[in-house]
């Protein structure tokens, strides 16, 4: 086990090393310096201004420098926001991006797994069309078609909820989470459906009945924890697109979140701000996808015996 | 090809025998699936023909008109600078659709070359390969559309490209399995034994072989690659004015709901039921043609 968590470790390392380089030298070719914006700038001042910012070295020393920053945590100054750094945007906006991003997941799951085993039990009936039907909906409703709408009915024409904010009206947190989580629902029910259906069929199902066993006890203690494989082994690649995801959530309902910031960044050119959070969010991501794959490879014995051995 | 004709006199000797007439007969039971593909091939007729059947010009606006509820003159209604808003929904279908179909060709293409040379080859050929696509699949794409988008400037080839670039990944472990199974089999070691090329065998003889899964799996790339622009759209990211799409036109009605709530709900119901559409005819096609696992 550890032998396969550390093979997957030293994986992702120039993994990561790819991201950072391929995201510094495209963000350095951009078209356009941060500076052109402005008036016309005496010309000391822009130097001082590139002084500050290293742009007066070398490409590559330019690249050095910010791989000895970034092996302290230090992500680098922005460039629209004078004295403030990407440490400190990512700071203020990184708790509730991440809030944000587990209700949505724990929404995911704990909805999308319910529909998926309730289906699993009795399937081609209604029992399984129904939430399958729904679950369909869910992927093809994309969030920010369902946010709008949403904030549409419950905000606007009932008024039962805030229509923005995070944190600063009681149930403001509720539309987004939905929204959010809702695709994520929809692909966990049909995974852990999927899942469940394939452990269903299984030898040591068909036991664990013959022993006399109450059907709950076989769902829920023998089928549940092979039927969920697929949903953990989902779980990285889900949380990869609720961060991306919190790009158009935490623009539909107002919320000042990394997910915006990145947006606000990207339309502003700010470049320093999209290297720091583009090299932070995949780092993330990455990390999380290892994970899940660590977690999908402990829960299945097999795998885990393997690994144990080698 | 005198295995063509040996193929026609089978089938004529027991008529739907062969894999595609089953699959077809499958098919055509799943109701959903013929919905789907039914609904599809009207919008695809629809955004053909667009510029002769549009029911106004693209452009022309009508300021003293502005927003307008659906009427007998606009079906749909109209935005608010009085263009009519089921023209603007045949324009944005069109440029929604071409990604999505663009887009996957471009997949298609690079997916099914990289897989099937990397299946057929083997070896340490293919272990660099498919190590390869493990490291770009664990990157995070999305993020990195964006920051393409935002250093390139955002234009209608990029976009092809950049999602085409993120969606062969898994088409080619698609078609480097499929060709692994393949490869074993006495009808390519014949061919490899009378000295066809690689080319010519994965050309001739893996691909159409392989062709099932692809398809199943082409079908079910489509509507994503569909929501990625919508997605870039929405974000002011992707398509740029005087072009429309889909995601364009939700992302203006979103701004705009309180007030002309149509303007979000035809354009949203417009991408939805494509989606739907491609979805139910993926899924009815993995089943009629018994392709296990084709989303992993």
């Amino acid at each position: 086990m550890w032998r396969f968590v550390g093979i997957r470790l030293l994986q992702a390392i120039p993994v990561i090393l790819a991201v950072i380089t391929v995201t510094f030298f495209l963000v350095r070719v951009a078209p356009g310096g941060p500076f052109d914006g402005e008036k016309a700038v005496v010309p000391e001042v822009k130097a001082a201004l590139e002084a500050q910012y290293r742009l007066d070295l070398p490409l590559w020393q330019q690249y050095t420098a910010y791989l000895g920053d970034l092996a302290q945590g230090d992500l680098g100054p922005s460039f629209k926001y004078p004295g403030r750094s990407v440490n400190e945007l990512i700071a203020s906006g990184l708790p509730i991006t991440a809030e944000l991003g587990f209700y949505a997941l724990l929404i995911a799951v704990l909805i999308g797994g319910l529909a998926g085993v309730i289906a699993s039990l009795k399937p081609n009936t209604a029992q399984d069309y129904i939430p399958m039907s729904a679950a369909m909906i869910g992927i093809c409703m994309p969030s920010f078609l369902l946010g709008p709408i949403l904030l549409l009915v419950f905000g606007i024409y009932l008024e039962w909820l805030p229509v923005s904010g995070w944190g600063d009206l009681p149930g403001d947190k509720i539309l987004p989470a939905i929204t959010l989580g809702s695709t994520y629902a929809a692909y966990v029910a049909r995974l852990s459906r999927a899942g469940m259906l394939e452990v269903l069929s299984q030898d040591y199902i068909r036991t664990a009945r013959a022993k006399g066993l109450p059907e709950w006890q076989v769902v829920v203690r023998h089928a549940l924890r092979g039927g969920m494989m697929p949903v953990v082994a989902f779980l990285g690649p889900a949380f990869a697109g609720v961060l991306s995801g919190s790009f158009v959530v935490e623009t539909i309902f107002g919320i000042p979140g990394l997910g915006r910031f990145y947006v606000q960044a990207a339309f502003n050119r700010d470049y320093t701000m999209i290297l720091g959070t583009t090299v932070f969010l995949s780092t993330l991501i990455v990390l999380f996808n290892l994970l899940s794959d660590i977690l999908a490879a402990w829960m299945n014995p097999r795998l885990r015996q393997q690994f144990s051995k080698g | 090809m005198h295995s063509e004709s040996a193929l026609t006199e089978l089938q004529q000797a027991e008529p739907g025998s062969s894999l595609w007439r089953d699959a077809w007969q499958r098919l055509r039971q799943n109701k959903l699936a013929v919905f789907g593909l039914c609904l599809l091939t009207l919008f695809i007729v629809i955004a053909l023909l667009t510029p002769w059947i549009a029911p106004y010009d693209y452009a022309s606006q009508n300021l003293d008109l502005g927003a307008s509820p659906p009427s007998a003159a606009h079906w749909l209604g109209t935005d608010v600078f009085g263009r009519d808003l089921l023209t603007q929904i045949m324009y944005g279908g069109r440029v929604s659709l071409a990604v999505g179909f663009i887009a996957t060709s471009v997949a298609l293409l690079i997916g099914v070359t990289w897989g099937a040379i990397a299946g057929f080859v083997g070896g340490r050929v293919d272990a660099v390969m498919m190590r390869m696509v493990d490291i770009l699949y664990a990157l995070p794409f999305m993020i990195f559309i964006v920051l393409l988008m935002v250093v390139f400037g955002r234009n209608l080839l990029l976009l092809f490209l950049a999602i085409g670039a993120v969606e062969w990944l898994t088409m080619a472990r698609i078609m480097r399995g499929q060709v692994q199974t393949l490869r074993q089999q006495e009808f390519v070691e014949a061919a490899v034994s009378i000295g066809l090329s690689p080319g010519t065998i994965i050309r001739r003889h893996l691909v159409p072989n392989a062709l099932g899964p692809i398809i199943v799996y082409t079908t079910l790339t489509i509507p994503s690659v569909m929501l990625l622009e919508a997605f870039l759209s929405f974000l002011g990211l992707g398509i740029q004015p005087p072009q429309t799409s889909w995601g364009l036109l939700i992302s203006y009605g979103a701004e705009t709901m309180e007030e002309y709530p149509w303007l979000l709900l035809f354009p949203g119901l417009a991408l939805t039921l494509t989606l739907f559409s491609l979805n139910f005819l993926g899924d009815g096609l993995r089943d009629a043609l018994d392709v296990r696992s084709a989303r992993d």
